[in-house]
């Protein structure tokens, strides 16, 4: 079933490496989770390929975080359905370089 | 006409310097890939237009970018937006930023471990792309050294690489360790009379050399002596910081090892110190006079503790007897207060007549000379930390 599209936030470097300026929108097959979305965007951009996930296991880089709704996602399973709001489209997923300042 | 075109890879960007053949003033570009890490960028000598860069990042990784024309513009030579990253089989796709050890039974070896710091064993992993050395004879082999140490290649143009798995396992591995900067293959000579023959450097595992082409190697470190490790004369576990040869003598090579600067005169079977007058013999950067086979650079630092030159003074030093005999360059360079380093890649030549040396400094200055070193001036000054220094000559 294909559901709505999935709105992502990426940190200043990987937009510039995708070309795209603003949020970028994703259709996602099936489920929508953390991998669902990711591997959406992977396959939109594969210039990203490697730069969020590990080529190969596919996990989290570890300075790289996930954040939807308030909430930090980093470390939920990657085939949790995302919420609600992620889902429909009200709330951005963002991909976020971790360390908050300087 | 002639002219320069020099490629300087920072902390923070790449930037592409360029100057007619008179080398007086200089037009810089950049910073591409603001930002981001740029460990290394160099042109094929057969297509100069056509360069490589290693951009990477602790976040997110590494990326491989190709220009087609001579770094005004940049692309990632992988798949493009909105293309499948699978065929149609499910086998996916290579991209230019897939660096994976290759373990596979018809080609690769097994994933060792090496030594850590504290001597225990580490896992073998991937971190980034220190050295891009393209082919001498088609602009879409590249070769590329990495942390953790392998050497891979791509025979597309950038698109895809695969490990030379050979060097990996060797054997040796488990004893190899990492250098401060990580365990890094840093240096790769590309034999000009001989295609099979390959010199690689690695930190903190010595220099090694292979005469087909990449299936086989064996350490070249006879000669070496390293008071760091538990036998000084080991076969391997060698910091070796630099490699230079010139291109009509392939089979003489200069060393800036740690300490002590070196000279092999047989393909690196056997080693001699030549760092004879020098105010101190470590450093990072060495390279060889374009058309004088015998003229050698260094650039001395004071010690492996205190990363900069002895006395607060920048000196290139110059050899025109293949060592032992050395030279204090100073004019046109700081004589006081400097405490800039100059990294291992971060010193080129050019083709021109009288020869052009280059080198770049932690400081963020890029010095040129015009005239073999006697006199220097900056040709850029106030970029992020100099990680890499190449050198295009164009006709």
């Amino acid at each position: 079933m294909k559901q709505g599209l999935i709105r992502v936030i990426l940190p200043t470097h990987l937009r510039r490496l995708a070309l795209v300026a603003g949020e970028v929108q994703i259709a996602v097959d099936g489920q929508i989770t953390q991998r669902s979305v990711l591997d959406a965007l992977e396959a939109q951009y594969p210039n990203l390929c490697g730069t969020i996930r590990d080529h190969g296991t596919k996990k989290r880089r570890p300075f790289v975080r996930f954040f939807a709704c308030n909430q930090d996602l980093s470390l939920e399973p990657p085939d949790a359905p995302l919420p609600e709001a992620v889902k429909t489209g009200a709330e951005p997923y963002m991909v976020v370089g971790a360390i908050a300042g300087g | 006409m002639t002219g320069v075109r020099v490629l300087v890879g920072t902390r923070k960007g790449a930037f592409v310097l360029t100057s007619d053949g008179k080398r007086k003033k200089w037009n810089v570009s950049g910073p591409h890939f603001a930002g981001w890490e740029i460990y290394h960028l160099k042109g094929s000598p057969v297509d100069p237009n056509r360069l490589y860069a290693s951009q990477s990042s602790g976040w997110f990784g590494q990326i491989i970018q190709r220009s087609q024309d001579g770094g005004k513009t940049w692309e990632q030579p992988g798949t493009a937006p909105g293309e499948p990253t699978a065929t149609p089989e499910g086998m996916p796709k290579g991209e230019s930023n897939k660096f994976v050890y290759d373990t596979s039974r018809k080609t690769g070896k097994p994933l060792t471990t090496h030594m850590w710091y504290d001597g225990t064993q580490h896992p073998w992993e991937f971190k980034r792309v220190w050295h891009l050395e393209p082919s001498l004879t088609d602009p879409d082999i590249c070769y590329a050294g990495v942390e953790d140490a392998g050497l891979f290649r791509t025979s597309d143009g950038g698109k895809s690489w695969n490990e030379l798995a050979g060097l990996r396992g060797h054997g040796t591995g488990p004893k190899w360790q990492p250098g401060a900067g990580g365990l890094c293959l840093h240096t790769i000579l590309l034999d000009p009379k001989n295609a099979k023959r390959i010199y690689v450097a690695i930190s903190a595992a010595g220099a090694f050399r292979t005469d087909d082409a990449g299936d086989t190697w064996k350490p070249i470190n006879r000669g070496l002596h390293s008071a760091y490790i538990p036998d000084p004369h080991a076969e391997t576990g060698h910091c070796v910081h630099h490699i230079a040869m010139h291109p009509s003598r392939p089979d003489v090579l200069f060393m800036q090892k740690h300490w002590d600067v070196m000279r092999s005169d047989d393909a690196g079977d056997t080693w001699r110190e030549i760092s004879g007058t020098l105010p101190s013999d470590f450093g990072f950067a060495i390279d060889v006079h374009a058309h004088e086979p015998e003229t050698l650079y260094v650039v001395p630092i004071k010690s492996d503790s205190e990363h900069y030159p002895p006395e607060g003074k920048l000196r290139v030093y110059r050899s025109r007897s293949g060592g032992q005999d050395w030279e204090p360059l100073t004019k046109g360079l700081p004589q006081q207060d400097c405490y800039v380093n100059v990294l291992r890649d971060a010193m080129a030549v050019d083709t021109l007549d009288k020869c052009g040396v280059y080198f770049g400094t932690t400081g963020g200055q890029v010095y040129a000379s015009a005239d073999a070193g006697d006199n220097w001036t900056p040709i850029v000054r106030d970029l992020p930390a100099v990680q890499s220094v190449e050198v295009q000559t164009l006709s």
